[in-house]
């Protein structure tokens, strides 16, 4: 049987030594009524190779993005992974370990997870940086009920430039908090309207939420959003695009008290959407209300520097209902990758891979907006995601880039009914010249 | 052993290890990884980003050569124990071997390199596995609804409280309170305050099974649900979980099941057959995620026909032409989190349960339990084993039988360090004082248990004859027992990276 060493002899003696005569009379406590003689109705038992071989099928029905023009974004993006984050990343002793319970054992993992805390803490340009989350909606629903607890607030105030996922999550969370939602129109540049958000604020509000650049790739004035937001008393929470931390001024700089975002982009494969990771930074003052785990440095019995799990009281196995967060195991293997790309990179290849997304993308899409029949949807900064609204239902336009074998073109209708016969593209330093050029010619090359 | 013994291993010097952090192998300049030159022509990313904040400082991220990056980190994961290295008995963990074969398949281009924004005819195949993930789910647990949409266990939890929740609504019901088990997995209660539910605690009756008659007492018309686990965190099957659960449907209750423990049963016995309305699973646990250090799972949930409505949205759907995703259903208590769900986790899973197949399934639970209770019965006499009678997956021992030689359950732990095994749960369940929970899995030989039996044994004999041994230990780790209180009240966090500063 697949896995279980046990030969008919070791199954003898140990049933012996337990002093049972079968292995059925172990399980004499579930009663008779419930317990299962004949077998489950699934397949039978498979070997390594016909398993591999049905993969390889279910594999191949799928259209990915490997080998094909790729411009899909809206949350995650197709990036260059250096062969070092696949090598690293699958050595057994980080695959196989659990969470570091015993830190005499556990110095790789904790040692890596302190590394990544001062990577977020310097990338976010905050203080404290907790040890990875999820995914990126579910770390930024985590920033706004922190929001909420810290000021003893029940109203909440998000931009519509997050991306719907996050905020239909937020709903999902709050809607037995008792914490009222209060979405921010996004004005005619696509970025949150700020004059909204000022008549939307008063003294009861815990929290302005907003993602940046935000889900139509409009980069956000994060330093008016949180003077806005601070001068009513409410904390600024915003969710960031991991590569664009590597150019654009970081979110501490900016004045936000709570910074998150998707940890995809840093060395993980799409996998059709997870598993990812989450990055979730605060400033110091906060460090006692954030959620997930926290590795510390301190010394052991020889005064030796080691790393161990800390500020465990905020967490569900001490705290139990009066936890920060429900959260425990975490993503921690997808937040390795984003250590070792990081690594690999430096902060000159960040920058330099933020760079190319910037001018690719810009590139690319001053080709698509002079395009017959195509206009630019929104006018705000973008950094490597933009709108492109077309003069002509927006089946036909996707049917042409379909035909080619490109896939991209988000239909934001699905979203915001306001955008009709718009698709949003993204670029990444992954696209070839080639590539855009063959999306350039399939969404502006009609007649 | 003799005394001197603990002097040998204090004086065996370890293999070196250079202690640096990354941070402290960095040189300005220094780099391992280049992307390509833009072949695109454009102007600067600069001229483009005219009027828009840029940052004033780089990050200070790590600034070193390749060979580093790999030793450093090759290195580091040495100082791990890992269940391809050691054996691992942690307790309610279920640290089972993960076939090196799902790692293989999760790399499969089809499969990593599908993004989560394709349309729907682009992911047949993905979609298709997911749905054969999913009934085979169903199968196992005779529950007709099944989600994979759940990042992890306590989410899953969360959910299926959501789910309730959003039933009773429906049916204009408010309920308000949720009955855990005293011995409940801390993640119960930590679920039950976001869900907007108070939680109240049942007491563990003195067989170290729910009190049921406590239960009872307590099941009042505001109870939503019971969340139990079962096996329970003692590796005890809940005998009258029927009994509980015809109790709480006749109060129009429902029956959750926290699935951290169906290891034990999986193929012996479908919750959905003796009364669980939903539950949810581990599939790190059970289904051979690997833990990764601490992720990532997944924690899909199963519910009987009468939730299904309320599960979250997306859901995959099977028709004529193919499979796709609805969003459509307007009970449904929405989306818990971004895309659809934890894929790569599936695709591991789906392996795994391809392998077993239908007697393989049986086979775990049945192995689980030949093993636990082996060990059960093996060190039964140098330790006490408060509910010393036929278990399930994992038993719970203590260390009071070594408490007069000052030994406690820490110094086991650590000891157990030395002698090459990564120690039990300790101080869990909650119930019981100074516990040492023991799962060893199905996957691990009659001799690796051997072996650790025969280590337990002489631990107990050391605690006796030389506690220091305990006391010091773990003396061959790069580290010994850290300061954890230190940690707690001098929070330090991260590195200092401002000693230097990253080339311009």
């Amino acid at each position: 049987m697949p896995f279980i060493p046990h030969t008919a002899e070791d199954t003898r003696e140990m049933l012996g030594a337990i002093g049972v005569k079968s292995i059925d009379q172990l399980f004499d406590s579930i009663p008779e009524q419930f317990r299962r003689r004949g077998l489950l109705n699934i397949p039978p038992t498979a070997t390594e190779t016909e398993v591999m071989r049905d993969l390889a099928d279910l594999a191949s029905w799928n259209r990915s993005t490997d080998g094909r023009p790729c411009f899909l974004g809206g949350g995650m993006y197709k990036h260059l992974v250096p062969a070092a984050v696949d090598h690293l990343q699958s050595r057994s002793d980080f695959v196989t370990p659990y969470t570091p319970y015993q830190p005499e054992v556990s110095q790789g993992t904790l040692r890596w997870l302190y590394e990544y805390q001062t990577i977020v803490a310097e990338l976010t340009g905050l203080e404290v940086s907790n040890a990875c989350m999820w995914e990126g909606p579910t770390a930024f629903v985590e920033g706004m009920k922190m929001a909420s607890s810290i000021t003893n607030k029940k109203r909440l105030l998000v931009s519509r430039g997050v991306h719907p996922h996050a905020r239909e999550a937020l709903k999902t969370y709050m809607k037995w908090q008792g914490v009222e939602i209060i979405e921010i129109p996004l004005g005619a540049d696509g970025r949150t309207d700020l004059a909204a958000l000022r008549a939307s604020l008063n003294d009861q509000s815990a929290a302005v939420g907003v993602q940046s650049p935000n889900f139509l790739g409009c980069i956000e004035d994060g330093g008016a959003i949180c003077e806005i937001a601070h001068k009513a008393g409410a904390l600024a929470v915003g969710s960031f695009y991991a590569i664009s931390l590597g150019l654009l001024a970081s979110p501490g700089e900016q004045g936000f008290d709570i910074a998150c975002g998707e940890g995809q982009p840093l060395g993980n494969y799409l996998s059709y959407g997870g598993p990812s990771f989450a990055f979730f930074a605060t400033k110091k003052e906060f460090l006692r209300q954030m959620p997930a785990r926290i590795v510390g440095q301190t010394v052991d019995r020889d005064g030796k520097r080691g790393f161990v799990l800390t500020m465990t009281t905020r967490e569900q196995h001490i705290r139990r209902e009066k936890a920060t967060s429900n959260i425990c195991t975490s993503n921690t293997l997808m937040a390795l990758r984003g250590v070792i790309y990081l690594a690999m990179l430096g902060p000159n290849g960040l920058r330099e891979v933020a760079e190319q997304c910037v001018e690719k993308a810009h590139a690319t899409a001053e080709r698509l907006f002079k395009s017959k029949g195509c206009s630019r949807l929104t006018t705000a900064p973008f950094f490597n995601e933009f709108c492109v609204k077309f003069d002509q239902p927006v089946e036909r336009v996707r049917e042409r880039i379909s035909r080619q074998d490109i896939l991209g073109g988000i239909e934001l209708r699905r979203w915001y009914s306001e955008y009709s016969n718009s698709l949003m593209f993204a670029v990444t330093e992954a696209n070839s010249k080639v590539e855009c050029d063959k999306l350039v010619d399939a969404v502006g090359g009609y007649i | 052993m003799s005394t001197t013994t603990i002097e040998k291993q204090a004086d065996r010097q370890l293999p070196y290890f250079d202690d640096r952090l990354i941070f402290e192998k960095s040189r300005p300049g220094a780099r391992a990884w280049h992307i390509p030159k833009n072949d695109v022509p454009s102007a600067k990313a600069a001229e483009y980003l005219k009027g828009v904040a840029l940052r004033k400082r780089p990050p200070a991220l790590p600034e070193v050569g390749e060979l580093e990056v790999i030793r450093h980190y090759t290195n580091i994961s040495r100082l791990n124990y890992a269940i391809t290295t050691t054996f691992y008995p942690l307790g309610s963990c279920t640290m089972k071997y993960n076939p090196v074969m799902n790692e293989v398949a999760v790399m499969m281009p089809g499969f990593r390199e599908l993004h989560p924004m394709q349309d729907d005819n682009g992911i047949q195949g993905a979609l298709a596995l997911a749905k054969r993930v999913q009934d085979y789910l169903s199968e196992v647990t005779g529950l007709p609804g099944t989600t994979l949409h759940p990042c992890s266990g306590a989410q899953g939890e969360l959910t299926a409280l959501l789910v309730c929740k959003a039933y009773f609504e429906d049916h204009g019901e408010d309920r308000g309170i949720v009955l855990i088990p005293d011995s409940a997995h801390g993640t119960n209660p930590a679920s039950c305050a976001i869900a907007g539910l108070r939680a109240v605690a049942v007491k563990t009756g003195p067989d170290g099974l729910i009190d049921v008659e406590d239960f009872k007492k307590k099941l009042t018309p505001e109870v939503a649900c019971a969340m139990i686990t079962n096996p329970n965190t003692l590796g005890l099957f809940e005998s009258r979980i029927h009994e509980i659960a015809e109790a709480l449907h006749a109060n129009g209750s429902f029956l959750y099941m926290d699935g951290a423990n169906f290891n034990a049963i999986v193929g012996v016995t479908r919750p959905g057959d003796f009364g669980v309305d939903m539950m949810h699973i581990n599939l790190h646990k059970t289904f051979t995620q690997p833990h990764g250090g601490g992720g990532p799972g997944a924690g899909p949930i199963c519910v009987c026909a009468k939730l299904e409505p309320y599960l979250p949205s997306p859901r995959i759907v099977e028709e004529k032409d193919g499979y796709r995703f609805d969003e459509s259903n307007p009970k449904s208590i929405g989306r818990m989190r971004g895309f659809a769900m934890n894929f790569g986790v599936m695709v591991r899973s789906y392996a795994y349960m391809r392998r077993l197949g239908a007697e393989g399934t049986r086979r775990v639970a049945e192995y689980a339990v030949l093993n636990a209770n082996y060990i059960r019965v093996k060190v039964g006499a140098h330790f006490t084993i408060p509910f010393d009678r036929i278990c399930m997956h994992e038993f719970v021992a203590t260390s009071k039988k070594q408490r007069e030689f000052g030994i406690h359950t820490i110094d086991i732990a650590k000891r157990l360090i030395d002698l090459g095994y990564h120690p039990p749960t300790v101080y869990f369940p909650l119930v019981v004082s100074e516990a040492i929970m023991i799962e060893p899995t199905e996957t691990e030989s009659k001799d690796t248990i051997d072996r650790f039996i025969k280590s337990m044994v002489q631990i107990a004999r050391e605690a006796e004859t030389n506690p220091s041994l305990l006391l010091e230990a773990p003396v061959t780790t790069p580290v010994r027992r850290l300061d954890e209180v230190k940690a707690a009240k001098e929070p330090e966090l991260r590195f200092n990276c401002c000693v230097w500063e990253p080339s311009p």
